[in-house]
């Protein structure tokens, strides 16, 4: 199953790191806090970490940390706009409740 | 909900704890927001997809205020309380202001600052400022989907003490955390720089609206080092406007105009100078308030000639600029264009002219200000990973500052294009036996007589123990900071004395006048607040009310003619609350409404149980 990107998400990150001029992927993951106990991580890669698994989608190099993974199986990331505000947003199907923030969340 | 962006490796934050930070060109004609988002300088848009807010301010009679196109549509029609160009007036008297006897305003010299009599009220160009400033936090907090951190706002190199302090109050009244004062052009050539790998002396010719800068930066590997700076913190587009607007009025043999005919000529003007630069020639056709009508047209070689001597005064400065950088224009490598009026075939041939090169203009210049400041305002707050891309900002004061000392004379301490933050002290002694206090005079400019540079503050040193005239050592110590803003201190030697001032009294505004406007800000606030708070109950009330004749149209029948005339007065009552300004007492009536109906409530609740359980038996009867 894995990690995927939607359509749009995918040709949003592709530009943005066109633009910025290096890196290889994006990395999803998840760390420990935020007010329902876990949140989201969402950054550039410009080297990728031994242990990373890493999927492709739409062409875009998706990479996870393992202790990530179980966290984020299934997950589709998108990118939608809501009023003037846009950005990411994780579809993630682990998800039992999350803050409102969308930010953090519990499984 | 928050939506998420792409941080740099490793610089995720905790939820809720994004450094939202923003950077904003306060122009005298146009105003951005912009800020870094997935790694990228972009500039904000507001709902319309305009990034561009054009820097207007209207006063309505009802309490109102307008910002940006909404205010430029009145312009012609309500001139005395629409703001235009406001910028000028920052940090400025009267008499420092050009041409204002052909603006429609009502004026009021007050010490410092001038001020304007509106509709609601006397304003301060620091207050006006502020509204544009507050629509663009707005409009950044609802695409940042978050509160800001803090905001780097660009002020002309060539502004001096009084303005940006008027800039920096301006922010302040704003509700927005300034991070730093950024010169134009320098935040200009950090967003060219960096977009380019540039490296090598370059010029920045900075010709807006209302100012004109030219600094000379040397970029190099990553280090923005600004040489020198020079301006007239006094030129821009629309001086070429008034230029225009002088030879209308001549060829159609106007006298003074009224205000209303000055603005529609004047916005005429501009109209046909920006056409001007695609087009040969451009008509004007204006009607004015009397029926006459204007009609002329007016080509390039014509407005070439009449503004001839805008574009020569603009080199004056890039002269200047070049000799305190000790450079000839052939040792610059290329030259950045900014500002919308660069735009201008005749500006862009005279700078060709004189560097001996084509100007660089492959880069925005209406939005690079913009998106350097927001670049730098992301690092501040510390969004970067501090790698090998990492940079460095050099910039420097623009004019100098000094002391008066005997006879009127400048005594400069802190020179012009010293390289900021700076601190520099100069000793100073007692010219009489015995003499206790000792008066200084902190004033800024380049010339040589106290008259003719601009006044920054006056303190006293107080309590210098008596001794034969020149024995007392007073150190003063002038401190500008990353903003190039001054702070002045004194210390009599030999005992310590300290008397210290902050330059910021005698030409902003005191702290005391802007605590004033902070509280009537939030007291407008408030109104709004009231504002809402009563709409929300009248939607309330009318919804109540609505369901309310619903239900006694179709189970009236469930009351007897006294219960039905006690709602029936409930509902009357609350009908005429909701159209009053109370919202309490709207509250109150729309409780008093529901208390009354309860009973009858339940009835029907009753009933469509029983009308319910009978279609169920029924039911069971078919099967
Ligand atoms: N196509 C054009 N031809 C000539 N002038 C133009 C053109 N487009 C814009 N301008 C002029 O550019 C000026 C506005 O430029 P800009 O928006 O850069 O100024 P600003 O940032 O508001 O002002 P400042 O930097 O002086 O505070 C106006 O005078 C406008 O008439
Ligand atoms: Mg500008």
């Amino acid at each position: 199953m894995g990690v995927t990107l939607s359509a749009s998400a995918a040709k949003h990150v592709a530009g943005f790191i066109a633009k910025r001029g290096k890196g290889v992927g994006i990395r999803l993951g998840v760390k420990t806090s935020g007010c329902s106990g876990m949140a989201y991580k969402l950054e550039f890669v410009d080297e990728t970490q031994d242990e990373d698994l890493v999927f492709d989608s739409h062409g875009v190099k998706v990479i996870i940390d393992p202790k990530s993974l179980p966290y984020l199986e299934g997950t589709e990331l998108d990118f939608v706009r809501e009023g003037l505000n846009e950005g990411f947003k994780f579809n993630n199907p682990n998800v039992k409740d999350q803050c409102g923030c969308g930010e953090s969340f519990n499984v | 909900m928050a939506l998420l962006q792409i941080a740099e490796p490793g610089m995720s934050t905790e939820p809720h704890q994004h450094r939202l930070a923003v950077g904003i060109d306060l122009g005298t004609t146009n105003s951005l927001v912009a800020t870094v988002r997935n790694s990228i300088a972009v500039c904000l848009a507001d709902d319309t997809g305009r990034a561009m807010l054009p820097s207007i301010v209207r006063y309505r009679a009802d309490g109102s205020v307008d910002v940006g196109l909404a205010a430029a549509k009145a312009q012609a029609t309500d001139p005395k309380n629409t703001i235009v160009s406001v910028k000028r007036f920052m940090g400025r008297g009267l008499k420092d202001v050009a041409h204002v006897e052909t603006m429609p305003y009502d004026f009021e010299d007050s010490p410092g600052m001038v001020r304007l009599r509106t509709i609601q009220g006397v304003k301060s160009p620091v207050e006006v400022s502020a509204e544009i400033l507050r629509a663009l936090r707005e409009r950044a907090e609802a695409s940042l989907g978050g509160t800001l951190t803090g905001a780097v706002i660009t002020v002309p190199a060539y502004f001096d003490e009084a303005q940006r302090q008027a800039t920096k109050d301006a922010a302040r009244l704003a509700g927005l955390e300034v991070l730093r004062l950024l010169n134009e052009p320098t935040a200009a050539a950090v967003a060219y720089g960096l977009d380019n790998a540039a490296e090598g002396v370059y010029a920045v010719y900075d010709l807006g609206g209302g100012t004109f800068d030219l600094s000379i930066l040397k970029l190099t590997r990553g280090v923005f080092e600004v040489l020198s700076t020079n301006g007239d913190a006094a030129l821009g587009g629309d001086d070429f406007d008034h230029r225009l607007f002088c030879w209308m009025l001549d060829q159609a043999a106007i006298d003074p105009p009224s205000s209303e005919d000055g603005r529609r000529l004047q916005i005429k003007a501009r109209e046909a100078k920006e056409l001007l630069t695609s087009c040969e020639e451009a008509p004007i056709h204006v009607k004015l308030g009397s029926g006459e009508v204007v009609d002329l047209v007016v080509t390039r070689d014509q407005f070439a000639e009449m503004t001839r001597h805008l574009v020569q005064k603009t080199l004056g400065p890039v002269r200047k600029a070049l000799r305190d950088a000790g450079l000839a224009p052939e040792d610059i490598k290329g030259v950045v264009m900014v500002g919308g009026a660069t735009r201008m075939p005749h500006i862009q041939r005279a700078v060709a002219e004189y560097f001996g090169q084509e100007p660089l203009t492959n880069l925005d210049p209406d939005k690079v200000v913009a998106l350097g400041a927001a670049m730098q305002a992301n690092a501040l707050v510390g969004n970067r990973a501090a790698d090998e891309d990492d940079w460095l900002l050099l910039d420097v004061i623009p004019l100098s500052l000094g002391l008066e000392t005997m006879g009127g004379l400048v005594e400069k301490v802190v020179p012009r294009n010293a390289t900021l933050p700076i601190a520099r002290a100069q000793e100073f002694t007692t010219f009489k036996d015995g003499q206790t206090a000792m008066a200084f005079h902190v004033v800024q400019g380049e010339r040589e007589l106290v008259a003719d540079c601009r006044s920054l503050a006056r303190f006293e040193l107080r309590g210098i123990p008596p001794m034969v005239a020149g024995a007392a050592r007073i150190r003063v110590t002038f401190q500008v900071d990353a903003d190039g803003l001054l702070s002045v201190s004194a210390r009599e030697m030999s005992s310590g004395v300290e008397a210290s001032v902050l330059v910021k009294p005698s030409y902003g505004l005191s702290d005391d006048e802007i605590a004033g406007m902070l509280k009537a800000g939030v007291e407008r606030a408030e109104d709004d607040m009231l504002a809402r708070a009563l709409r929300e109950q009248q939607v309330e009330a009318d919804r109540v009310i609505e369901a309310t004749e619903q239900a006694l149209a179709s189970d009236g029948h469930l009351l007897d003619a006294g219960e039905r005339a006690q709602i029936d007065a409930a509902i009357d009552t609350l009908r005429k609350l909701r159209d009053g300004k109370d919202h309490r007492a709207l509250k109150t009536g729309i409780e008093t409404l529901a208390r009354e109906t309860d009973e009858f409530a339940a009835r029907r609740m009753d009933n469509s149980i029983r009308a319910a359980l009978a279609g169920q038996k029924i039911d069971e009867i078919q099967v």
